[in-house]
């Protein structure tokens, strides 16, 4: 177990690699607001926030609420002399179960359902248990590093806007009224969008680490002292006096 | 702790793969370089080289032959009047052409853009990252690319609006013998086309953009 500020070069213990251009950092421990950028490309390293947990799991849960309520309800509907035709969200889906289009049905109802509930899901998962000080979940870091991996793959604020060329496409064809389901989708997109905004994954990787999830001794143990002149991240440069102090 | 302020072209950054380590590109978790699998995050552990550009091509490819079909067949069906009105085909530049048509100048610019613009442009921007990447840079030419990357990956997803106006179209016109839109096999080509140009930009290595070095393979690794 290594302190706060030490590093090994040789096991890469304290240190951090920018994902992005690959540069060394010393790891430290920031405090809620700092932001730890890379020195090379500007990629940003950390970001943690206050109480950043407990508003994840309230936005997903908020969001799950609003996917049940997007999926039940009615989403658009048309009609044009006196012939009306409505559609939910798996309507939508299932416009491509025909024939060999099939495939896109489900790809299409995991793109806008699926995945992103399943991120909800799975960060409600992983951040629950450790608000305040509790110990995480069982395989928490594979929770948290499949909901990682689905983010480029929940599309559902794409598919708000595909909504609206849709509306503008079909407005000189026939009336179409809005149903619930479809506000319901406009306030999921400024739920996800919130909760992103409080997602830093460093500061969850690292808070599993701390909290017991992985027991190689690898992680940093936060010094209170230390960590207050310890914020600057050193790149691949012996640490100052100071610091070393 | 500004990036890159002050460091010139030759400035010393030391990389994890220079120091002989390997760092994760899920979690920046830095481990010795003989390490396969991130004991953090659980992702593997590749180290920054050419290699990781087989599978940027190899989904590229695989984009640009979905991409063909996605524009020569129909994205949708129109029927009205039980076909008395005509029943029309229409591919996406189609689509594009007749919304001009009516007028709506506004919603065919985002359509062109979307299905049109960046699909090319996403190739395009691709296929010279993948070339230039691990030659020798400076850090502006790396800063460049890095933000084209950036754009790539973000833009890359909004592709897929022109499947879900497909669906909903679909879904939601099916208005009898006064007009119905059925989905044409294009929607599916054009979808996979976009999600193999966004596997193509995952699997791009941005820390190959920042290699400089000469290149290094495996081979040469374990002769050492």
């Amino acid at each position: 177990m290594i302190e706060a500020g030490q590093y090994d070069m040789r096991t890469g213990a304290g240190l951090i690699a920018c994902p992005r251009c690959d540069a060394l950092h010393v790891e430290a421990e920031l405090t809620e607001g700092e932001t730890a950028r890379c020195v090379r490309c500007g990629h940003v390293l950390a970001r943690p926030r206050e109480g950043a947990f407990t508003q994840i799991v309230a936005l997903s849960f908020t969001s799950l609420v609003l996917m049940v309520a997007a999926v039940f309800f009615p989403f658009l509907e048309v009609s044009r002399m006196g012939i009306g035709n409505a559609t939910s969200l798996f309507g939508v889906a299932m416009a491509f179960s025909e024939g060999w289009l099939m495939p896109l049905t489900v790809a299409v109802l995991a793109f806008i359902v699926g995945l992103p509930a399943l991120r909800a899901v799975l960060l409600v998962y992983v951040l629950l248990p450790m608000r305040g000080q509790g110990r995480p979940a069982r395989h928490a870091g594979e929770a948290f590093r499949l909901s990682e991996l689905l983010r480029p793959w929940s599309m559902a604020e794409i598919f708000v806007i595909g909504t609206s060329v849709a509306l503008v496409k079909v407005a000189g064809l026939a009336t179409v009224s809005l149903g619930p389901a479809f506000w319901a989708f406009c306030a999921l997109i400024i739920v996800g969008a919130a909760s992103d905004v409080f997602t830093c994954a460093a500061t969850i990787w690292d808070t599993l680490e701390d909290r017991g999830a992985f027991t190689d001794g690898r992680e940093v143990v936060p010094d209170p002292e230390t960590a207050a002149h310890d914020r600057q991240i050193v790149e691949g440069t012996p640490p100052a006096p100071d610091h070393a102090a | 702790m500004s990036a890159s302020d002050g460091l010139s072209d030759h400035a010393p950054v030391l990389t994890a793969h220079r120091a002989g380590l390997v760092g994760c590109r899920g979690c920046g978790r830095v481990w010795p370089e003989t390490t396969d699998v991130c004991g953090r995050c659980g992702a593997p552990l590749v180290p920054p080289d050419r290699r990781s550009l087989q599978a940027v091509w190899a989904w590229w490819l695989a984009g640009l032959i979905f991409y063909i079909p996605a524009n020569l067949w129909p994205m949708l069906r129109t029927q009205s009047f039980l076909g008395l009105a005509g029943n029309t085909e229409a591919t996406i530049l189609g689509g594009v052409i007749d919304l001009m048509h009516y007028g709506n100048y506004g919603i065919a610019a985002i359509v062109f853009v979307a299905s049109i613009v960046v699909p090319i442009g996403k190739f395009v921007v691709i296929a010279w990252l993948a070339r230039v990447a691990g030659k020798p840079a400076s850090v502006e030419a790396a800063h460049t690319r890095l933000r084209a990357l950036e754009a790539v990956e973000f833009i890359g997803r909004w592709s897929m609006i022109d499947v879900f106006v497909v669906a909903i179209l679909s879904a939601l016109v099916q208005l009898g013998f006064v007009a119905s839109i059925h989905p044409g096999p294009a929607a599916v080509s054009f979808a996979l086309s976009v999600a193999f140009t966004m596997l193509s930009a995952l699997s791009f290595d941005p820390r190959l953009i920042w290699r400089g070095l000469p290149l290094r393979t495996r081979r040469d690794r374990t002769a050492e």
